[in-house]
């Protein structure tokens, strides 16, 4: 994740992404695959089937505004998504990304991302790195060692599962 | 001498046993209570516990209340409903509650969250707690799956933003106005997941119905908690509700001189608000909606079906009749809160107006559990109006008090409700 050779394609989106989005209702009842083939549909049809892993997220202040349903994060973690970069996250949603393994990136200049541009990752420098050639690496919030070990361990699951054999 | 302390601070100093905490600093601390639902709980808890297998900390300091998919309408449903009711079972949880009513109504009426306590709910809306005194805020299920094994769970400690309100609110002005001027004025995040304390003469005034509405609504300000300090009303309501233990309400309060952001609110000059789709930010004064015409109100959720969310849409409909072509559903949120307006003949009020009563759960407010209709321009008095967050995606949603819903179902598009109540 802080491999600074591994590049990642943006996907962009809005500001005041909320859950509904993420998850909709209307799926909840469903396991993580169905929830995940709708995630962001209203906001970008195309984006559940077409987004790689790897890819990352770029969206608008406000992201993951709403509900407490956790699957608005595990859903991007089930399609692969590598992290959500933006200026800002609700905070219910900032815990529960990175209890199901998904890691976010404050970055006041998230704005300044293009869509299909590459980047590369620093949470532990706090640094969003553009190979691409695009002017300046951009800062981002560093993330706190004990968050990063829940997103190294795919989440809060696999990491007390890991500290039971260990 | 301690540095002075916010009740955010007190209460989470009391749960990590300290004398004190900084903003800022991260702590651990003690559970005193976990709130699970159908939808967010053993459906998603217990198959994490069988596969860490691992038990549950303490079941006497679980509530455990099935109101997100109940009634159950299709197989899917009823198979989450089920294994809520197995686990209870399996677990012999002496706190259920089952088909009786939405959790964060449903949980203060039976006593169980009191001044001082640390408490976590698996549902976004669980700051409610936080009228009563109590640090309580919502987590998902994985976050609830550390906390059911080691009754422990982290906090940053967040500053203190006191949302003053003076004066006293006009007739037909409710908590939920007060809450959609500031969600307008601040916005979804504005709370910053840091902590709000509400307080000031106007929210003195409220009963506690409508200070959990205020409470209730933090999630849309993006606080982590929202916090009102205890005072008789809180102890009243608590020894209705059958509480006996001794409620320490001096030591439950922030100290004056505490460093707090300060924000200030004439509750006098406040005018009915309705947040337009879909966003609760999107909130104005009513008359700013001069000819907006509705097929649907919904009067349902822990926002806006409380005894008194019922009372106030009876007090505007008492011998009116819905305009034609409108609709009104109302979903009381407890049954305890149904049974009452029922005694009271509120319920037959909203009958003869044309109401059709739905069953004491989250209802439509979710899209869970049924839906509103397609293409419709709804009222409701919920808590959010994203869209197809009521399960259609053309509806469109603007959000307001259980007053300005039922005048604006008699006038058959928005409308003030002090133009009914003079």
């Amino acid at each position: 994740m802080n491999d600074q050779t591994t590049t990642h394609r943006v996907w962009r989106v809005g500001a005041d992404i909320d859950t509904d989005a993420l998850a909709p209702g209307a799926y909840m009842k469903f396991g993580i695959d169905e929830i995940a083939r709708h995630c962001l549909q209203r906001v970008r049809p195309e984006f559940a089937s077409q987004v790689q892993p790897g890819d990352v997220l770029v969206a608008g202040p406000n992201f993951g505004i709403g509900s407490s349903r956790e699957q608005a994060a595990a859903a991007l973690v089930r399609l692969g998504v590598a992290a959500v970069i933006a200026p800002s996250f609700n905070g219910l949603y900032f815990r529960n990304a990175f209890n199901v393994g998904l890691l976010l990136l404050t970055c006041e200049q998230a704005g300044t991302l293009a869509e299909g541009e590459r980047v590369t990752l620093d949470p532990v420098a706090g640094r969003i790195g553009r190979p691409g050639g695009a002017p300046d690496a951009l800062h981002c919030e560093t993330v706190p060692g004990f968050l990063l070990d829940m997103v190294q361990a795919g989440g809060l699951l696999n990491l007390l599962k890991q500290r039971q054999t260990s | 001498m301690a540095q002075p302390q916010t009740l955010a601070q007190k209460l989470i100093a009391a749960a990590c046993g300290r004398e004190a905490v900084a903003e800022g600093e991260i702590v651990t601390c003690a559970v005193d209570l976990a709130m699970f639902h159908d939808s967010s709980g053993p459906r998603r808890l217990q198959p994490m516990l069988q596969e860490l297998g691992a038990t549950l900390w303490d079941p006497a300091k679980v509530v455990l209340v099935i109101d997100h998919y109940v009634p159950e309408s299709d197989d899917e449903s009823r198979r989450i409903v089920r294994i809520a009711r197995d686990w209870a079972a399996e677990k012999q949880l002496p706190n259920v509650y089952d088909s009786v009513g939405i959790c964060h109504v449903v949980v203060p009426q039976h006593g169980h969250i009191r001044p001082g306590m640390f408490c976590v709910g698996g549902d976004s809306h669980s700051p409610t707690g936080g009228a009563f005194g109590a640090y309580m805020f919502g987590i998902g299920s994985t976050e609830m799956l550390g906390v059911a094994v080691t009754g422990q769970i982290w906090v940053k400690v967040p500053k203190t933003l006191m949302m003053d309100w003076r004066g006293r609110l006009a007739d037909g002005v409710t908590a939920k106005d007060m809450m959609l001027h500031m969600i307008g004025r601040y916005g979804m995040n504005g709370g910053r997941y840091q902590a709000v304390e509400f307080c000031g003469e106007a929210v003195r005034a409220l009963s506690m119905q409508e200070r959990m509405t205020l409470s209730n609504m933090s999630a849309e300000l993006g606080s982590q908690v929202g916090l009102i300090a205890p005072d008789e009303t809180t102890a009243a309501y608590l020894r209705a509700a059958g509480v006996t233990a001794e409620l320490d309400l001096a030591r439950w309060q922030g100290d004056a001189d505490a460093d707090a952001e300060w924000h200030d609110f004439d509750a006098a000059a406040l005018a009915p608000q309705v947040a337009a789709p879909h966003s609760p930010a999107n909130a104005r004064a009513v008359d700013e909606y001069p000819d907006v015409p509705l097929q649907v109100a919904y009067i349902g959720a822990c926002t806006g079906a409380k005894l008194e969310d019922l009372r106030a849409a009876a007090s505007v409909l008492r011998g009116r009749r819905l305009a034609d072509g409108m609709q009104l559903m109302v979903a009381p949120a407890s049954r305890q809160d149904q049974e009452q307006a029922d005694r009271e003949g509120v319920m037959q009020v909203l009958r003869d107006a044309g109401a059709q009563v739905l069953a004491t759960s989250c209802g439509a407010c979710a899209g869970y559990g049924g839906s509103i209709p397609d293409g419709a321009s709804v009222i409701s008095t919920t808590a959010r109006n994203f869209k197809g967050r009521m399960g259609s995606e053309t509806a469109q949603v603007y959000l307001a008090s259980p007053y300005t819903v039922a005048a604006s179902a008699v006038a058959g598009r928005v409308a003030d409700p002090r133009e009914f109540l003079a």
